[in-house]
């Protein structure tokens, strides 16, 4: 043999742990989907997350049947659970894509093996976001209604109604982060395809690999598309919830008329985002054994990221308050101190403390590298960031101009039902995605292992 | 001189060898396709890629999607149905920019995959490369340089010994 015709072998470089080949990365990573089997932990899990699906999907049944009577929604308060549930769910669909995108133009090495997941986080939450508003329609079958599309009563949509633009952004940040993360699996579905062992799987998986062979005219034209769809879906991750901060900004109502609503809104969706991406990649790394992939400096990485979008989340409720009172304003003024006291006054405290108070513990670094510490405060941000969004939506409806208008909003029993089911769809999604999907991108990997050992030459 | 040969496939274990190989390769004349499990810098040029027109595929479906989207939404609210919202402009454009935006990313989003997919003749259920059996180990950890047979036939001895002088573990005659 030649001298210096060895394949490279990893080295530890923070974001990949040494001894890793080509061949050993990808099978250890293709194996997770091709032979390994669902273990007991994983059927308990999917089984559990099937019946919320399907007692979510069953309510909608109920709520289509019945109307949107069954949740607590009424005159003043007529956008509750489902409004806020919408933001939610969005919010923490912005992660994935901006790992994906602004990460790759950025080049952060640390986003290699978490952006597949993270992407399918993304595709999930969105995708649960976009029913929410369809589902809070009073006449839900006519939904396609905010489509332009020729019809026999020649109206149009009304292009000047943020309803209307956050149609547009949302169905096209869809279609966008599918298109993004499909683009990403080609090369390891050709994977999966030549690695597969029974028929079945070869053909399923290369008919979705869409003949994929990794030439070098094809991967110089996929990287140039790879970049300019993570150019493009850059922009996308700014406009998507500023559009949706616009639904509220747009109107008048008292502690919605803002114009630091769609920077407060993308904040608080990358917060929320980065916290379910560590919600999600504690459990994943330990069950799947992928420390090795997803090491200490990920979750570092990504602890960071929270830490500093809660002091943005925090600036902007500072300016939020501020605001009010110097507008003088009679109607921001006691908007804002209803908050602090009036009925919704213990959710507003709790907000605080799971957003801005818990998240200041990762200043230590012993509790960034504190894998349970970690799961614990994503989880509560997440609870956090759900109870940001109910009061957006609620607070301010609740407290309009006029007293005689004031009224209260109190979830029913299907109004919880609607939110766990959709976080046990979610995580039923997940779930499928993890045993038929590769988890990791491993091309990505493959080419972390050669960038790894060739520099530094220590 | 062989017809009906799709072209000689060798096997290498670096990316060097293969840089190497598809270098030495193209200087002699051939046409070299190469095959890595993951993007290899140089590669490109290497096999003598050029003209890629993704940048322009891209830039003209944005352009298409955004354009169209500004269009539709000028002629619905100021030509097909229009609606005198107290005197305020019909064109009232910047109510219009969240859907434009939306539809030139659109637009250009759509044009790079498919773009991608049609410049590299994909979709495609089969190719002669399928057919050798270890050609599966492009998509794991082997890189593969494959010389094109051409109209004029492939002349395979020196087509061998080329490959073997870069370090081929291994070669095959792939029937077209």
């Amino acid at each position: 043999m030649v001298v210096g015709t060895r394949p490279p072998v990893s080295r530890d470089i923070g974001v990949l742990a040494a001894g890793w080949r080509y061949a050993s990365i990808s099978d250890k990573i293709a194996d997770l989907v091709l032979t390994r089997r669902a273990g007991w932990r994983w059927w308990l899990l999917f089984l559990t997350t099937l019946g919320g699906t399907l007692v979510f999907f069953s309510a909608s049944a109920y709520l289509f049947a019945v109307g949107v009577g069954i949740w607590g929604v009424n005159i003043p308060v007529a956008w509750g659970f489902a409004i806020g549930n919408f933001v939610w769910w969005i919010g923490i669909g912005h992660a994935g894509t901006f790992i994906s995108a602004v990460l790759y133009l950025l080049r952060q090495r640390w986003r290699t093996s978490i952006n597949r997941f993270a992407e399918s986080m993304t595709l999930f939450a969105a995708g649960i976001a976009g029913l929410f508003p369809i589902l809070h329609l009073g006449r839900p079958w006519f939904f396609y209604w905010l489509m332009p599309y020729p019809n026999v009563m020649e109206l149009w949509p009304q292009w000047r109604s943020p309803l209307v633009w956050d149609f547009f952004a949302i169905a096209t940040y869809l279609t966008v982060s599918l298109l993004f993360w499909y683009v990403g699996l080609l090369p390891d579905l050709a994977t999966l395809r030549d690695r597969a062992t029974t028929r079945f799987k070869r053909y399923a998986y290369g008919l979705v690999a869409l003949g994929w062979r990794g030439e070098a005219r094809h991967w110089a034209r996929y990287e140039h598309a790879y970049l300019l769809l993570a150019g493009l879906a850059t922009p996308l991750v700014v406009l998507v919830h500023s559009v949706v901060s616009l639904d509220f900004a747009v109107g008048n109502t008292p502690g919605y008329h803002s114009t630091i609503f769609p920077p407060y809104f993308v904040a608080g969706a990358l917060f929320s985002g980065f916290a379910m991406v560590l919600t999600l990649a504690i459990p994943l790394r330990r069950v799947f054994g992928l420390q090795d992939f997803i090491t200490a400096r990920h979750l570092d990485d990504a602890a960071k990221v929270v830490l500093v979008t809660s002091w943005i989340v925090l600036y902007s409720y500072a300016a939020e308050i501020f605001t009010g009172f110097y507008s003088a304003d009679e109607f921001d003024v006691s908007i804002t101190i209803e908050r602090w006291s009036g009925a919704y006054a213990p959710v507003y405290w709790s907000m605080l403390a799971c957003n801005v108070a818990l998240p200041q513990l990762l200043w230590w670094r012993r509790v960034r590298r504190s894998v349970p510490a970690l799961f614990v405060i994503s989880l509560l941000v997440n609870v956090g960031m759900w109870m940001e969004r109910f009061l957006i939506v609620v607070s301010s409806l609740h407290r309009d101009f006029m007293p005689s208008a004031w009224g209260m909003f109190y979830p029913t029993f299907w109004d919880w039902v609607f939110l766990f089911g959709s976080i046990a769809f979610f995580v039923w999604l997940f779930l499928v995605f993890l045993r038929l999907l590769p988890a990791i991108s491993i091309a990505e990997m493959r080419l972390l292992v050669d960038e790894s050992a060739t520099e530094g030459g220590r | 001189m062989s017809p009906g040969l799709y072209g000689v496939l060798a096997e290498f274990r670096t990316v060097e060898e293969l840089l190497a190989a598809a270098r030495s390769a193209r200087a002699d004349g051939y046409t070299v396709e190469a095959y890595s499990p993951f993007p290899v810098e140089g590669l490109g040029e290497a096999v003598g890629f050029v003209g890629n027109r993704m940048p322009l595929i891209i830039f003209v479906g944005g352009l298409a999607g955004g354009a169209g989207g500004y269009f539709m939404q000028w002629y619905s609210a100021v030509v097909s149905y229009p609606v005198n919202i107290g005197g305020r402009p019909l064109d009232s454009w910047p109510a219009f920019l969240p859907a434009t935006v939306a539809l030139t990313i659109l637009g250009a989003a759509v044009a790079a995959v498919i773009g991608m997919l049609v410049a590299n003749g994909l979709p495609r259920l089969h190719h002669p490369l399928f057919e050798i059996h270890e050609f599966d180990l492009a998509t794991r950890n082997r890189f593969f340089a494959c010389l094109r047979s051409r109209r004029g036939g492939l002349d395979l001895e020196s087509a061998r010994a080329l490959l073997a002088r870069c370090g081929a573990m291994k070669m095959w005659e792939v029937p077209a």
